[in-house]
């Protein structure tokens, strides 16, 4: 019955359309099967989450109040008094830390599986920036609800943006709206996070999923011959549901957390209040705000935070122009030092974080 | 000839027309400070001149004849005596006739309340050091006691009445202390006069009078205190402690409170403790032991659930929930404790007791609300638990549907 | 395997699968919608709220209202007008009432007095009460807080 009703609607719009190139697309669409293919999920996932933050952040926004003035308290009225508030400010809130986490298991899969290389660098550019993107929406969204952890924070992460050498005063000043973190910088966070990070990411968003599309999905180099021997998984249904499997998995998984760790109000934020002991910036961050701290006042003649932010920048470059770097995989063959540097990577990134929450 | 003549009657006229104060302008010209000061003094303003404190010729001002103007003959007095100060500022300020053109509302009692203070009675026997109306006012750039430039504005009376009272020196002769300045600095009193510019905290002069100055006496320290502090002089001249402290002639508020550096009370004040004041006169085994005992006790209680509360509700208030109706009940509850302070001075029990059982009612009130909306943040939670449970039974479904349709291929 | 109970798992799963789906669909409508329509009270009551009923207070009387998590003091003067203050005695945090006896403002706790200005004329309180503004909207009063 909904079938028979489904394709009723397929037709009327196939006739003014002409759907039939997408249907031949969508039927022959298949997914390369290997021992590795269950990466390919993660992408799907942040597609997910962000979806799920598009809807629960448009339903917010029909509340909360951008002012430095009314934001507390409409964040408090949202999660007090309008019905289910209180669910779909924890959804957003928790959403938001799983799309980072899922954008950057699905950078690492790409990396690992150098799935970058030709002709998918474009690809990669996109999404690196999308993960870039996925930062600033968490950065700035967390200031939203101007409560006391929120505004530290703020000022903590602005403060290391300020210290970037020569654009660091611009970058800071543009970034809090002024000289320090005031109603300002919550308006200018506002505008970042409700259009126009959101502009950016679609635009992006839609490219990435379109160059896919067209070039279909990237196998490791390991597994090209495996994938040969078989025609790889139609994508619909059987990849589809699959996705869809992944995707319930997913929301258990938000709804848990959720559930488990339900998101706080916290207290309103006072700017002239002493800052509460052992501010962090988001989980996301700290691993350089961890490094920054770790480093000691000079190294070799230079100030020592300038050489860590000098070494992110550089290790931050090489990672977004990776495709470039590396001319092994351009040429099709397998790279272990890229691996391990990968490998290392990742466990820099893991230490660091893990210290900062572990050290006073 | 005829000029310079003309000039000078014409200025002459000018001058008394304009009541000319010629003293004033030739000291002016001396630079002398006396003379400097009075751009700002009320009694210029008021065109007094020199001459009607000093004596004299105010209108002569051919210049170097001083001596026309300041003529004995013509009444010039030169600097007072201290002695004779109070009668001269009193011949203007005790008539009230005279005062009242000028302010309406200025009083006139000032001369005879000062001859029934220590400094008057003293100044009658012959002291020279003691306080006369110049050395309150000063003499030039006399300014109104509401200016904050005066010295006897409040904020700057105890510096004032400091001059000669925190001077050991200057005090010897007399016996007195020297050190309720430096302990009204420290006292409560002090505190909210100073640090927080609060002009209704009492100084010297609102317990010891200003023109009659003097300590007050034993039994009416009370009193003195209970013009602000009305409830609790109720509530002690109520209990059994009025009629004990007069029959030996102890003082009052005075002797738990202090008189200059008057502490901020705590709840240690009253009990069997270390620092409780009750245990200086009342010893283990009196009826009274046990009351102070069971005052603090009862307070304390009271404290203890009010924080209790006052934890839970801000817990729920940091999860997000609407707690603004406990908000209201523990304002309501510190009410009780505030009120439950004021009957520690009725130094009985049941009174007290009553209102902390007010106070508690309340407490447990706010802490029920808080439970009730934590409650509540646990019910949510229990309730996306269980939602978890239907997701993931949506992803077997899924699975299932899966593996049936790759079972057919 | 029997062709019929095939069939009969297939649309068992179909089943589980449709129901999930239906009860998914449901269980995030349902929170979305009621989420959408505004609640009873339209906007946060930190900024301003209805204090009474126009004619609710005669002359020289007054009455303790809810304003957010304080309370607040809406008075009647002895003239008729309506005025509106913080009902938290600046002293030590009691709460403030009307008194027709005093034709002003008093607090219990330590005889505080307050004029019909909310100045602090007698007493401990060492600052005025803070005003609100009063506007009539129709038949209420409503009391509003000045950022």
């Amino acid at each position: 019955m909904l079938s028979s009703l489904g394709e009723r609607v397929f037709h009327w719009l196939d006739e003014r359309l002409d759907l039939q190139p997408i249907q031949r697309f969508v039927r022959e669409k298949s997914v390369p099967s290997h021992r590795y293919s269950w990466c390919y999920f993660f992408g799907g996932a942040t597609l997910f989450f962000f979806m799920i933050q598009v809807a629960t952040g448009v339903l917010l926004l029909l509340y909360y109040k951008p002012t430095a003035e009314a934001a507390f308290e409409s964040v408090r009225f949202i999660m007090t008094e309008v019905s289910f508030g209180w669910l779909i400010r924890s959804l957003h809130s928790w959403s938001a830390n799983l799309m980072v986490l899922a954008a950057f298991l699905h950078m690492a899969t790409v990396f690992f599986m150098r799935a970058y290389r030709k002709p998918r660098e474009l690809t990669w550019y996109t999404g690196a920036t999308l993960l870039l993107l996925a930062m600033g929406f968490g950065f700035s969204g967390y200031l939203l609800p101007w409560n006391e952890l929120a505004f530290f924070a703020t000022r903590v992460g602005t403060d290391m943006a300020g210290k970037v050498p020569v654009v660091g005063r611009f970058l800071l000043e543009f970034l809090r709206g002024g000289e320090d973190v005031t109603g300002a910088t919550l308006t200018r966070f506002f505008g970042f996070h409700v259009a126009v990070l959101p502009m950016m990411a679609t635009a992006l968003i839609l490219f990435h999923l379109l160059a896919i599309q067209r070039q279909g999905m990237s196998v490791p180099l390991s597994q090209k011959e495996a994938s040969t021997t078989n025609a790889g998984m139609p994508f619909f249904p059987n990849y589809f549901l699959r996705e869809l499997m992944g995707w319930a998995i997913a929301l258990a998984i938000l709804a848990a957390l959720a559930s488990l760790f339900p998101w706080e109000l916290g207290e309103e934020a006072d700017a002239f209040a002493p800052a509460p002991a052992g501010i962090k910036p988001e989980w996301y961050f700290v691993f350089m705000f961890q490094t920054l701290k770790l480093l000691p006042a000079t190294v070799a003649g230079v100030e020592g935070e300038l050489v860590g932010l000098l070494a992110f920048g550089l290790a931050g470059l090489a990672w977004f122009f990776v495709p470039v770097l590396d001319i092994r995989s351009s040429r099709e063959e397998p790279s272990r030092w890229l691996t391990l540097m990968g490998v290392a990577a990742l466990l820099f990134i893991a230490i660091m974080t893990l210290l900062g929450y572990v050290m006073p | 000839m005829m000029r310079a003549g003309l000039t000078f009657l014409l200025m002459t006229f000018a001058g008394v027309a304009l009541g000319q104060d010629n003293c004033l302008d030739c000291h002016r010209e001396l630079e002398d400070p006396a003379a400097l000061a009075m751009s700002e003094d009320v009694h210029a303003q008021a065109s007094v001149s020199c001459a009607d404190c000093h004596g004299g010729d105010r209108t002569i001002e051919t210049e170097g004849d001083y001596e026309l103007a300041m003529d004995p003959n013509k009444g010039f007095i030169g600097v007072p005596d201290p002695g004779d100060i109070p009668q001269l500022c009193g011949r203007c300020h005790s008539d009230a006739s005279y005062m009242h053109r000028f302010d309406p509302n200025l009083s006139v009692d000032q001369v005879a309340q000062y001859w029934t203070s220590v400094h008057g009675q003293r100044l009658r026997e012959g002291a020279t050091d003691v306080a006369q109306c110049a050395s309150c006012h000063h003499a030039h750039g006399v300014v109104s006691a509401k200016d904050p430039r005066s010295p006897v504005y409040p904020t700057r009376i105890p510096e004032t009445c400091g001059a000669c009272h925190a001077d050991p020196e200057h005090m010897a002769a007399y016996g007195i202390p020297t050190d309720q300045l430096s302990e009204y600095r420290a006292g409560v009193h002090g505190r909210a006069l100073f640090d927080r510019g609060d002009l209704g905290a009492p100084t010297c002069n609102s317990c010891h009078g200003n023109h009659g100055a003097a300590p007050p006496g034993v039994t009416s320290v009370s009193l003195v205190c209970g013009t602000c502090h009305g409830v609790q002089k109720e509530l002690f001249a109520a209990s059994p402690h009025q009629e004990a402290f007069d029959a030996i002639d102890e003082p009052e508020c005075e002797s738990c409170h202090g008189n200059h550096n008057i502490e901020a009370p705590t709840d240690d004040f009253v009990g069997v403790g270390d620092e409780a004041i009750c245990m200086t006169c009342h010893g283990e085994g009196e009826p009274a032991y046990g009351v102070a005992a069971t005052v603090h006790e009862e307070i304390s209680n009271l404290k203890g659930a009010m924080a209790a509360a006052r934890e839970v509700v801000d817990r729920a208030a940091r999860a997000g929930m609407e707690v603004s109706e406990a908000e209201l009940v523990l304002i309501d509850a510190n009410q009780t404790l505030v009120e439950s302070r004021n009957l520690v001075h009725a130094f009985a029990v049941e009174p007290l007791r009553e209102k902390v059982e007010e106070g508690l009612a309340l407490a447990t009130t706010a802490r029920e609300m808080g439970v009730a909306a934590l409650a509540e943040v646990d019910y949510r939670r229990k309730g996306l638990a269980l939602s978890v449970f239907f997701i993931l039974l949506l992803a077997v479904g899924l699975y299932l549907k899966i593996r049936q349709i790759e079972e057919r291929e | 395997m029997s062709a019929s109970w095939r069939i009969g798992r297939r649309s068992f799963v179909d089943l589980l699968l449709g129901g999930g789906v239906i009860g998914s669909v449901v269980s995030f409508l349902y929170p979305v919608l009621k989420f959408v329509m505004p609640p009873a009270v339209a906007e946060a009551m930190d900024q301003s709220v209805v204090a009474g009923k126009v004619g609710e207070l005669p002359p020289n009387s007054g009455k303790i209202f809810k304003f957010g998590r304080r309370p607040g003091l809406l008075i009647s003067t002895p003239s008729g007008e309506l005025r509106a203050y913080d009902g938290i005695c600046t002293h030590l945090n009691c709460t403030v009432q009307y008194r027709s006896d005093f034709g002003h403002i008093w607090c219990a706790c330590h005889n505080g007095h307050y004029d019909t200005s909310g100045k602090n004329i007698s007493g401990p309180p060492p600052r005025p009460l803070e005003r609100y503004t009063v506007s009539i909207r129709g038949d209420d009063i409503v009391v509003s807080r000045n950022s």
